[in-house]
């Protein structure tokens, strides 16, 4: 049991590095434009989304409807429903602990529950839980400091936003580094940058979805054609 | 702006998140497997939205005005070179972040 935990905490120790220090950046984004800590702790519990959440400052500061945020939510976390889907069989035995899984499915986490292969059945359903809950810890952790660091010290924290630009830059490069093809990346940069061409920067988001959807569909018949060739 | 609205539009963020990473669990909890289209989306889909997320982050620079997104080219430019020769996260993001704050001060000013 004890081994269980030491080998979680071993393994989101480089996600806690992450996580604390983008949340101390979000912290004090959040903090900049008006929201104090308690908005920080109640984000980055039940939000609990690290892209969303810096989302979530822009459409706090420009007090968007909530129509609108409830579709740029959608468009920027939809990949989370492709991540659930293929935990479905992992997380099938997992009793009470399923829903918060689900609920803490990020990208880290979804990371590293893909890679544990040598942990015995027994052990899973308390790993998944533990690797969950940490990283979660490691996250509310920073966004609170970062909040509190930001009101304590009056320091000119212009910038910082650009940790997360920063973050899906390397998100992007291991993504390209593993993966066999590269056409779903690369459709994702075009249509997105010419979607903000045409659309403009507050409406892109949604277009740019149905667009790589259909996109992608047709970059499956090409393939299966090329296949059965 | 209101605090009222403020409280709603993070309830609805939290509730879209929410719903959407609960929505496999509710589909396919129990039994049944998704679609092949569906799976296909699964892998391939994340890869695209990364990219779309790097464009999202972009979406307010002015390339065609001074200084046209230099900043942000320079500061990818060393987050992606960082990232190749050391492959570690941590000093990527912050090594990236760093010279963006000093090149914004920098160069703002023109």
């Amino acid at each position: 049991m004890k081994r269980i935990g030491l080998l979680a905490l071993k393994k989101t120790i480089p996600v806690m590095g992450t996580y604390v220090t983008l949340g101390i950046g979000f912290g004090m984004l959040l903090e900049k434009n008006g929201f104090g800590v308690w908005w920080a702790l109640a984000m980055s519990v039940f939000i609990y989304a690290g892209a969303m959440q810096y989302v979530a400052v822009g459409l706090l500061a420009s007090s968007v409807s909530l129509l609108s945020a409830a579709f740029t939510t959608f468009t920027v976390n939809v990949r989370h429903f492709f991540y659930g889907i293929s935990m479905i069989g992992r997380y099938r035995e997992t009793g009470k602990a399923k829903p918060y899984l689900f609920f803490a499915l990020t990208d880290e986490t979804y990371s590293l529950v893909c890679t544990d292969d040598e942990l015995q059945e027994a052990d899973r359903k308390r790993y998944y839980l533990l690797l969950s809950a940490l990283n979660q810890s490691y996250w509310v952790c920073g966004c609170v400091t970062g909040s509190l660091l930001s009101s304590a010290f009056a320091f000119d924290s212009a910038g910082i936003e650009f940790s997360m630009t920063a973050l899906f830059v390397t998100v992007f490069l291991e993504q390209w580094m593993g993966g066999k093809e590269h056409g779903p990346a690369l459709m994702g940069i075009g249509i997105s940058a010419l979607c903000l061409l045409l659309f403009g920067g507050e409406y892109f988001l949604i277009p740019t979805m149905l667009l790589t959807a259909a996109g992608l569909a047709l970059y499956r018949k090409r393939k299966q054609r090329g296949e059965a060739r | 702006m209101g605090e009222v609205h403020a409280v709603l539009l993070v309830a609805v963020i939290a509730l879209v998140t929410a719903a959407i990473r609960f929505l496999p669990l509710f589909l396919f909890g129990r039994k049944g497997e998704p679609s092949p289209f569906i799976s296909y989306l699964g892998d391939t889909l994340p890869y695209a939205i990364i990219g779309m997320l790097v464009v999202y982050c972009l979406k307010d620079v002015s390339f065609l005005e001074c200084p046209y997104g230099l900043p942000e080219i320079v500061s990818i430019a060393l987050v992606a070179g960082l990232h190749l020769w050391k492959r570690n996260t941590l000093l990527s993001i912050l090594g990236g972040t760093a010279l963006y704050m000093v090149l914004i001060r920098q160069f703002g000013a023109f």
